[in-house]
């Protein structure tokens, strides 16, 4: 076994591992806390695919942002002091069932079909360019729109949240 | 160096490991340094003497403490959640020393040449902050968590401004690599970024080419006003004064790590030196030319040593570090602490602006020149 | 280098236990969490296709879909505030106003 392929299990195993613990933790800032091991497990799998930019980007994005505004949100939402911490669970056989029938199809269609891939490793040069330039050339539309709905999403939530 | 580190031990993973392990020896002799610094120097400004006992002039007196620390009882609050406590101090030193990875300390010293070395050190930097926030909460005590809730509202606000005025340097460099960042201000103390960067051309590692217009003297008091935006950033982000209500001791007793105790509070407080050498070293590399000597030219390339060129870089990146860390601790007895209130005007209505309307500016002269 | 059905199934695992997390749990900051691991697996899907066709524009779209998530994350969070304010509960089942 290559040492890549280590590492490809090690990344894997943190990732899935922590996603379990996000979901059936009855504790919400642990869900929380190890969420932030699921981001860094997926970022490091982006570096193994030589998505560089993309593996800082979701450092930056995921862990530095979205998971600080969702612990925030825990602790604002419950009185974090001396309280426990704790939410439901409902409608586990239904849900069993669904997912158990979703995830046979995924796994099926993905084992069956035959993927496009091409010849050879790819290049080990850096994305950031490449993707630059794609983002003021072909896509430059998308990311003009994208900024925009940000800047809305900025506006809407701090409209939404102020206290009347 | 790399390579030299390979060839001394032979071993490829125990050199790996060595060769990571390098900057953790240098934080832990610069914390030394840095905790007898800041006691003399906070005692001087206050016409006092400082601790004089332990040594000549009182030079062992950081040993003593570091031994105080590590032989001091490990208190874990009984109503505190164990895991989270045990974490919080390991994630928050964990993402100060993450960043010390891609930051050069010489042309031929830097842990990994990533092409994305800014973006990187800005990403890791904010990693730190959910270590702040786990052990606020899991200490169970109001004063913590109030002290981590106020540090992460002004850690991820300020991180803003201080992205901004580096990537403002990242503009006209046309690259995220440190190493050429500072290859941009070869040449002598003119040629910086904070005198408005190169007056000559200058051909980077990858064969760009940064041209002498771009180091116009226009560039000046723009670049100059960014130094002062990041300076103040990166103040904020580490909780120094007069940034630090998060530990303000007069209203939280400690902060987030009041009940942080022996060794866990000693990583709590390597972690924030370790941040301040870093922010200050990320000064030094993006607008005094990091390992470049400020005269342009070097013993060792003159004399053709390139172990002493290694060492004369290592020298100007520990200078020019110590001495914004020597101004941070100048600040601390120089500045009263600012309000809440006051630190979020600071940062939204002043520094962002600002930072932005000064990204626009030299975007444009970039562009059109 | 892995085949590619490695990453492909990875991600369908990451996105089952999304989906899991949605259809169980009722508090609405636990359902963004999973509708973030769902998010998280459909990038990772696209930046392996984008590896293994040595083709960047897989990755110009988790871009895209890492600022769309911003977003949501950021609007959805108020919501939940706002929701908060008014009914002391982010329970879902217990936020049903909108209901006869």
């Amino acid at each position: 076994m290559e040492l890549t392929d280590i590492i490809f299990y090690i990344f894997a195993l943190v990732t899935i591992g922590s996603a379990m613990i996000v979901v059936f933790s009855r504790n919400l800032v642990y869900s929380a806390f190890s969420l932030m091991f699921t981001f860094l497990g997926v970022a490091g799998l982006y570096v193994l695919l030589l998505a560089d930019f993309l593996a800082v980007t979701q450092l930056m994005i995921y862990v530095g942002g979205i998971l600080v505004l969702m612990i925030f949100g825990v602790m604002l939402t419950h009185r974090v002091v001396n309280v426990e911490i704790s939410s439901g669970a409902m409608r586990v056989i239904p849900a069993t069932i669904v997912v158990g029938v979703f995830l046979g199809t995924l796994l099926l269609v993905l084992t069956r079909t035959k993927w496009m891939v091409m010849e050879g490793s790819p290049d080990v040069i850096g994305t950031t360019s490449m993707i630059g330039t794609a983002l003021v050339t072909d896509y430059l539309l998308p990311f003009e729109v994208s900024g925009v709905v940000l800047l809305v999403a900025i506006v809407a939530a701090a409209f939404m949240a102020r206290k009347r | 160096m790399e390579q030299f580190i390979h060839d001394l031990i032979g071993n490829d993973l125990l050199a790996t490991i060595v060769w990571c392990v390098l900057p953790l020896v240098f934080i832990l002799g610069y914390a030394i340094v840095a905790i007898l610094a800041e006691m003399k120097s906070a005692s001087w400004f206050q016409d006092r003497l400082g601790p004089m006992r332990t040594g000549p002039w009182g030079i062992f007196q950081p040993f003593a403490d570091v031994l105080k620390l590590l032989m001091k009882e490990d208190i874990v609050p009984a109503r505190a959640d164990k895991i989270l406590f045990n974490l919080a101090p390991v994630i928050v030193f964990v993402g100060a020393y993450a960043a010390f990875a891609v930051l050069p300390f010489a042309s031929e010293y830097v842990g990994a040449d990533l092409n994305l070395g800014l973006f990187y050190l800005i990403a890791v930097s904010s990693f730190g902050v959910l270590g702040i926030i786990m052990g606020g909460w899991a200490s169970n005590n109001k004063y913590s968590l109030l002290g981590a809730m106020r540090s992460a509202a002004q850690i991820v606000s300020y991180e803003v401004p201080s992205a901004t005025a580096l990537l403002i340097v990242a503009m006209m460099v046309g690259s995220l690599n440190l190493q050429d960042i500072i290859t941009a201000q070869s040449g002598g103390f003119w040629n910086w970024f904070i005198l408005g960067g190169p007056k000559s051309d200058v051909v980077l590692a990858s064969g760009a080419v940064i041209h002498a217009d771009i180091g116009n003297f226009v560039f000046l008091p723009l670049l100059l006003a960014t130094f002062v935006i990041y300076y103040l950033s990166a103040l904020a982000e580490t909780n120094r004064t007069p940034f630090d209500i998060p530990e303000g001791e007069s209203e939280l007793v400690g902060g987030y790590h009041t009940e942080y105790s022996g060794m866990k509070f000693g990583m709590f407080f390597m972690a924030e030196y370790a941040n301040m050498f870093l922010v200050s070293a990320v000064a030094a590399v993006v607008f005094f030319g990091g390992w470049q000597s400020p005269w342009g030219i070097t013993l060792g390339e003159a004399l053709d040593i390139p172990v002493l060129t290694l060492l004369e870089g290592v020298f100007w990146t520990a200078a020019k570090g110590f001495f914004f860390v020597f101004v941070m601790m100048w600040l601390r007895w120089t500045l009263p602490r600012l309000r809440v209130d006051q630190l979020m005007y600071m940062c939204w209505k002043v520094l962002i602006p600002a930072s932005f309307a000064l990204a626009l500016v030299v975007g444009f002269i970039v562009v059109i020149r | 280098m892995l085949s590619i059905n490695y990453y492909l199934i990875l991600s369908a695992v990451l996105f089952t236990i999304g989906v899991v997390g949605v259809l169980t749990r009722r508090n609405a900051i636990l359902i963004f969490m999973c509708i973030e691991l769902m998010l998280n697996s459909v990038n990772l899907t696209l930046v392996a296709f984008s590896a293994y066709l040595g083709n960047v524009e897989g990755q110009v779209l988790v871009f895209f879909v890492m600022a769309v998530a911003a977003a949501e994350a950021a609007v959805g969070l108020a919501i939940v505030l706002a929701l908060f304010r008014n009914h002391v509960t982010v329970n879902l089942d217990e936020i049903n106003i909108l209901k006869w």
